[in-house]
């Protein structure tokens, strides 16, 4: 979860075995090793998963008398209901513009780091420092940042005569929520694309100076296009991490008070299953979006699986 | 040449400060007193009841039994960002062992087993995970706070990557050598694996020292309350007071990163290197 370092949504596929040609060829050492990992995943994992498809099939008794068996109606009352809809379509909304802005500020600020040579090294370190910080924690800096008293941004808007009102107004809440997020996932991007950046060969790079003088066309020429991979993965993981990692930051700054605020798919699986006791519905949103990040990472696999053919 | 040089380092300049100035901001308010921040704003420059402050937020019992100092909550952060970590390095170490260097039967089912963990983050299957703690008797517990965040496959798989990459020369002369499945595990690839491992770990402690949805659920008892639990708790008392206490959750806040960002910063190197080189 979270954290953003969401590794475990990082991984390309892995090719067929086996791996190794010399490998030892015993009946039960290997079981001895795999078994550890084997048994967490089966009961933490496999058991859980099984248990949220079940249970969206069913509605449950909310004192824990029993379920009855509803067939689909979780699935068909949660996509019907209005709220379930809106809440949707700004969570495709807060996606989309999360990654776009991360992606963008954290390429630019990649550019540019290459680029330069005295104190390269300062900008990188004070560019990725953010990324060690938990988004609650982000969370809470964010809020007091866009706090209606004491908050630096919302003096700031004031200037330009606009009275942000976060957490009672809906739509200054998102563009502190959209920042905030934005703000958290830029040094993760800013990695990526300057490691992406480094590995491109002084060849490549001195034959692109010779032939285009512009630093736009060199970018748009030869830059981008070696970046591209990079960049595809990129964003994969920030459409991941605005689905579910930013569920910190919205619990810290919307604070258990959803009622008029923005919030995301994952927060309602949240609110429903722990607050408001509705199971089956819950379970239902949930298998929902294990089809949309499955989707997700099978075409992150495909995608990176064919990269390795490139080398 | 020079105008654009310029701009670059303004851009980044720029960049930098927007970063990095909130969290300074974070820092620089926690050693002012709260009626100050309410009355003048935020701070960036160092005030005179940081001392204070912080003792009071690591030795005061707060929460609503009065079991829960600052200083526990720390430790249950640590406990959770070592155990996750090291729990992560030890599965996914042998798992990859595993399925890298033996031939067996079901090795194929059990590798996409392992690996299809690899599609779906706890969050989406939050509700029924709580359900199965529960039903095990697993709440409030360390072990139920660290080990389910182990089933995901990430660092098995970037142990596999990694063992593939190890030459095969080197288990042949091993077995010429006359060394077994453990001794050549424990003896060549363990501390061939070490710069991999120390990456690995990196990583791991902040991802585990960060975790806030699980530890929010897991513990109702506040004696295993993490720093960003208590980060919750302290919010959760703002409604309604008159004069929030900025400055203790700043301080608070201030805590939850420091470890994490230390590690980050002072193995800078060594943490792009895993974060980078693992996902390709």
């Amino acid at each position: 979860m979270s954290v953003s370092i969401p590794a475990r949504r990082r991984a390309p596929a892995p090719p067929a075995p086996p791996a190794k040609r010399v490998q030892f060829d015993r009946p039960v050492t290997p079981w001895l090793f795999v078994l550890p990992q084997l048994v967490v995943v089966a009961v933490f994992f496999y058991w859980p998963s099984v248990q949220a498809v079940q249970s969206s099939f069913y509605l449950e008794d909310p004192f824990g008398f029993g379920a009855s068996f509803v067939g689909l109606d979780n699935y068909r009352d949660t996509l019907a209901a209005p709220e379930y809809r809106m809440i949707a379509a700004f969570t495709a909304f807060f996606a989309a513009v999360v990654t776009a802005l991360a992606l963008g500020l954290g390429l630019l600020f990649a550019v540019k780091a290459d680029k330069v040579i005295r104190g390269a090294s300062a900008y990188k370190t004070a560019l990725i420092s953010v990324y060690a910080i938990a988004p609650p924690v982000v969370g809470l800096v964010g809020m007091m940042m866009f706090d209606m008293h004491i908050g630096p941004f919302t003096e700031l808007a004031a200037l330009f005569g606009w009275q942000m009102q976060v957490g009672i107004n809906y739509w200054d809440t998102v563009v502190a929520l959209v920042t905030v997020a934005v703000w958290k996932q830029i040094p993760y991007n800013f990695i990526f694309f300057l490691s992406g950046l480094q590995s491109v060969p002084a060849s490549v790079r001195e034959a692109a100076l010779i032939d285009a003088r512009s630093g736009w066309r060199r970018f748009r020429d030869v830059t981008a296009p070696l970046l591209a991979p990079t960049a595809f993965f990129l964003l994969i993981i920030n459409v991941t991490y605005a689905l579910f990692d930013t569920f910190g930051i919205i619990d810290v700054m919307v604070k258990d008070k959803p009622a008029n605020n923005p919030i995301t798919l994952v927060y309602k699986v949240y609110l429903d299953g722990f607050k408001g006791n509705d199971i089956g519905g819950s379970a239902a949103q949930s298998v929902i979006l294990m089809a949309v990040v499955a989707a997700l990472t099978v075409a992150q696999f495909r995608f990176l699986e064919r990269r390795v053919h490139y080398g | 040449m020079q105008r654009i040089k310029f701009f670059d380092h303004l851009i980044l300049m720029l960049g930098a400060a927007v970063l990095v100035l909130p969290v300074l901001v974070a820092f620089m308010s926690s050693t002012h007193a709260a009626a100050e921040i309410h009355a003048r704003g935020l701070f960036l420059t160092p005030g005179a009841e940081g001392v204070a402050t912080y003792t009071k937020v690591l030795t005061q019992k707060g929460g609503f039994t009065g079991e829960v100092t600052g200083a526990r909550m720390a430790m249950n952060s640590l406990i959770l960002g070592l155990g996750f970590a090291l729990g992560k390095i030890a599965l996914s170490m042998m798992a990859a062992y595993g399925l890298v260097y033996f031939r067996f039967r079901f090795a194929t089912p059990i590798f996409w087993m392992i690996f299809t963990t690899l599609l779906l983050p706890l969050e989406v299957r939050i509700m029924p995970s709580y359900q199965v703690m529960s039903t095990l008797g697993a709440l409030n517990s360390y072990w139920g706070l660290i080990v389910p965040l182990l089933a995901s496959a990430t660092g098995t798989f970037y142990f596999r990557q990694f063992f593939k990459s190890v030459p095969d020369e080197l288990l042949e002369a091993a077995r010429i050598d006359g060394a077994g499945p453990w001794r050549f595990f424990l003896g060549v690839l363990v501390p061939l694996s070490r710069p991999m491992m120390a990456a690995i770990f990196i990583i791991m402690f902040v991802y585990g020292w960060n975790q806030y949805l699980w530890p929010m659920l897991m513990t109702t008892d506040e004696r295993f309350f993490t720093l960003l639990r208590g980060i919750k708790s302290i919010l959760q008392v703002w409604i309604g007071a008159q004069i929030p206490d900025y400055n203790e959750a700043f301080a608070l806040a201030v805590l939850a990163m420091l470890p994490p960002l230390g590690v980050v910063l002072a193995f800078q190197r060594l943490f792009i290197k895993g974060l980078t080189e693992s996902d390709k």
